[in-house]
């Protein structure tokens, strides 16, 4: 299971990669696991907003059926929607090719409020 | 020992005393202490005793006598509601218990039947509409009217409604219903009162930025032909979105599918096809939409896929949009599909057939043509709207039109719908429907009473 050093956590599983001005979103590699394989994923629009703590889109596999949580508040600038089409992108690169959406967060001082790799990690021991 | 139990509730006297007993209570009697005096019964209901089934029988006999069918009175109703034929095989088939008695195919491997009845209904249906994908059903036309709009909502993001006022009076109420909760009720685009049909360029002029889809029936309630591929090409200018209802599913036989003209979700009333008119229900709403929307439909879906043997099998498919997974944000949470009713649907299509569709469309639409001929041709009668229609019209009557309807009733003919009701603008008009029920001779018997009641006046 990896937890890269560089990126921030939220409790719901999102990862968060701060780039310029704009921060990337995407699953981690422990979601993607407990989720199992993934088959299907409903992205937001580009151009719309999302508000921190607030579902933005779905990601559903073969067992379960989740939302994805917006770390932060802001617009959307991009979207990745080579996943839409190959959604099973999610379980090979998380943290690669499967970035979902990028973000332009309207207060950037949300992100320090999210997770280090340390204390998300930590937390995803105690989840199970 | 008599019973003091309930007549519907199984338990015995004992197994009763033995719960009384477990709770800590003495009789049923104690449990209803804690209603006020003043709101309990003092003794028994007034009710006559119960009937032996025999009598039951003959009561129940007396009463539908009193009930008047489209087998009594030559019946020239329509508007959402049509008297076909219905082939004796249909309610045969249906009738098996395995159809019959059958519950939501949850569990596959012991639902092969039902679910393959299902996909065979949703295939029928995409081909009449010529769209990729249909659900299980849903309760009527109505409600599948409202839920293509919910689904058109979620797909565009946009709040606004546009709804033709040529769409069945009681559909645009039910879509009310169904709005009235979330604020924004639909917006209506007016019919040209000469032609009978929604303008596109009226309908143009209302869209704005945030349009998230309009609605159009086809054939309207007037029983004339809009102008879909018109309608469509505005809405998918303005990033918008074309709802297509159809009332009569027996112009499928003859009309292109609404999917070929561009439309974006298709829904309808599937009674015609194997239901009886029944005062109303139960009906069956069918809904249709293109690939790229299928994940917003609302309802069951059966999808065809293989067992562990490779064979081919089926099974409820795309279950996440759907209450018992998704909860709160579901597709929908108020439907389910009219199983029994879609089978039936299912099975009078197979036996028309592609040619028996078509041969019955036309039938339809020559009955309709000739009546409408005759009755224009009565002094005091004209048709009503210039657009061409399939087996509805519109004829206006004067200003005796509702007499003339309950002159038809005394010679035991149901001459029509008065439009009054639903269009104030519409006092002096009757909407009137022919089918392959209505014989020659009956249609020529409604003329000759209209002759006769407009030669008085």
């Amino acid at each position: 299971m990896e937890f890269p050093k560089d990126l921030k956590y939220t409790k719901e599983h999102e990862w968060v990669r701060k780039e310029g001005d704009t921060v990337i979103v995407g699953i981690t590699d422990y979601a993607q696991d407990s989720l199992g394989d993934i088959v299907y994923i409903e992205l937001p629009q580009e151009g719309g907003s999302v508000t921190k703590d607030e579902p933005f889109g779905v990601v559903e596999s073969v067992k379960a059926v989740s939302d994805l949580y917006s770390p932060v508040t802001g617009t959307v600038v991009e979207v990745n929607d080579a996943i839409g089409d190959s959604p099973e992108v999610i379980n090979e690169d998380p943290y690669g090719d499967a970035w979902i959406i990028k973000v332009s967060p309207a207060s950037p001082e949300e992100l320090e409020e999210l997770l280090t790799a340390e204390e998300y990690q930590k937390y995803t021991e105690e989840e199970k | 020992m008599k019973s003091r139990a309930f007549p519907y509730i199984p338990h015995t006297e004992e197994e009763i005393r033995r719960i009384l007993h477990v709770i800590g209570v003495s009789s049923v009697e104690e449990l209803l202490k804690v209603f006020p005096p003043d709101l309990r019964l003092k003794g028994p209901l007034k009710l006559p005793d119960g009937l032996s089934e025999q009598e039951l029988k003959e009561l129940l006999e007396d009463i539908s006598k009193k009930n008047s069918t489209t087998k009594d009175y030559s019946s020239f109703l329509g508007a959402g509601a049509y008297n076909h034929y219905i082939p004796s095989a249909v309610n045969h088939i249906i009738s098996r218990s395995e159809f019959y008695t059958s519950y939501t195919p949850y569990q596959p491997e012991i639902s092969q039947g039902t679910l393959q009845a299902i996909f065979e209904y949703q295939t029928l249906i995409c081909q009449l509409t010529g769209m990729d994908a249909a659900n299980a059903s849903l309760y009527d036309g109505a409600s599948a009217a409202a839920e293509a709009v919910l689904m058109a909502k979620r797909i565009t993001g946009k709040k606004r409604v546009l709804v033709s006022s040529s769409l069945h009076p009681e559909y645009r109420e039910t879509i009310n219903t169904y709005l009235s909760c979330c604020a924004g009720l639909p917006e209506e685009v007016l019919y040209c009162a000469e032609r009978g049909v929604t303008l596109p360029d009226a309908c143009e002029k209302a869209y704005t930025d945030d349009t998230a889809c309009m609605v159009v029936q086809h054939p309207n309630f007037f029983g004339c032909l809009e102008e879909v591929p018109a309608l469509s090409e505005i809405a998918h200018r303005k990033n918008s979105l074309l709802v297509v209802a159809v009332t009569e599913p027996v112009s499928f036989g003859m009309l292109k599918p609404p999917g070929e003209m561009g439309a974006d979700i298709v829904v309808g009333e599937g009674q015609s096809f194997g239901n009886p008119l029944n005062f109303g229900g139960p009906y069956l709403g069918f809904m249709a939409a293109g690939n790229k929307n299928l994940r917003q439909l609302p309802g069951r879906i059966v999808g065809q896929t293989v067992d562990k043997n490779g064979k081919r099998s089926f099974c409820l498919t795309l279950a996440t949009r759907e209450q018992h997974i998704r909860r709160e944000r579901a597709t929908s949470n108020i439907c389910t599909n009219e199983g029994l009713s879609a089978l039936a649907c299912a099975v009078h299509l197979s036996l028309l057939g592609k040619d028996g569709l078509e041969k019955l469309a036309q039938l339809n639409f020559s009955k309709a043509a000739y009546l409408e001929k005759k009755l224009t041709g009565v002094k005091g009668i004209k048709t009503a709207f210039t657009s061409p229609f399939f087996n509805e019209f519109v004829i206006e009557a004067g200003k005796d039109a509702e007499k003339f309807l309950k002159a038809l009733l005394k010679k035991e003919i149901i001459g029509g719908v008065a439009l009054k009701r639903f269009y104030p603008a519409l006092s002096r008009h009757i909407l009137v429907t022919a089918t392959e029920m209505n014989s020659k001779k009956d249609m020529d018997r409604y003329a000759e009473v209209a002759d006769s009641f407009f030669g008085r006046c």
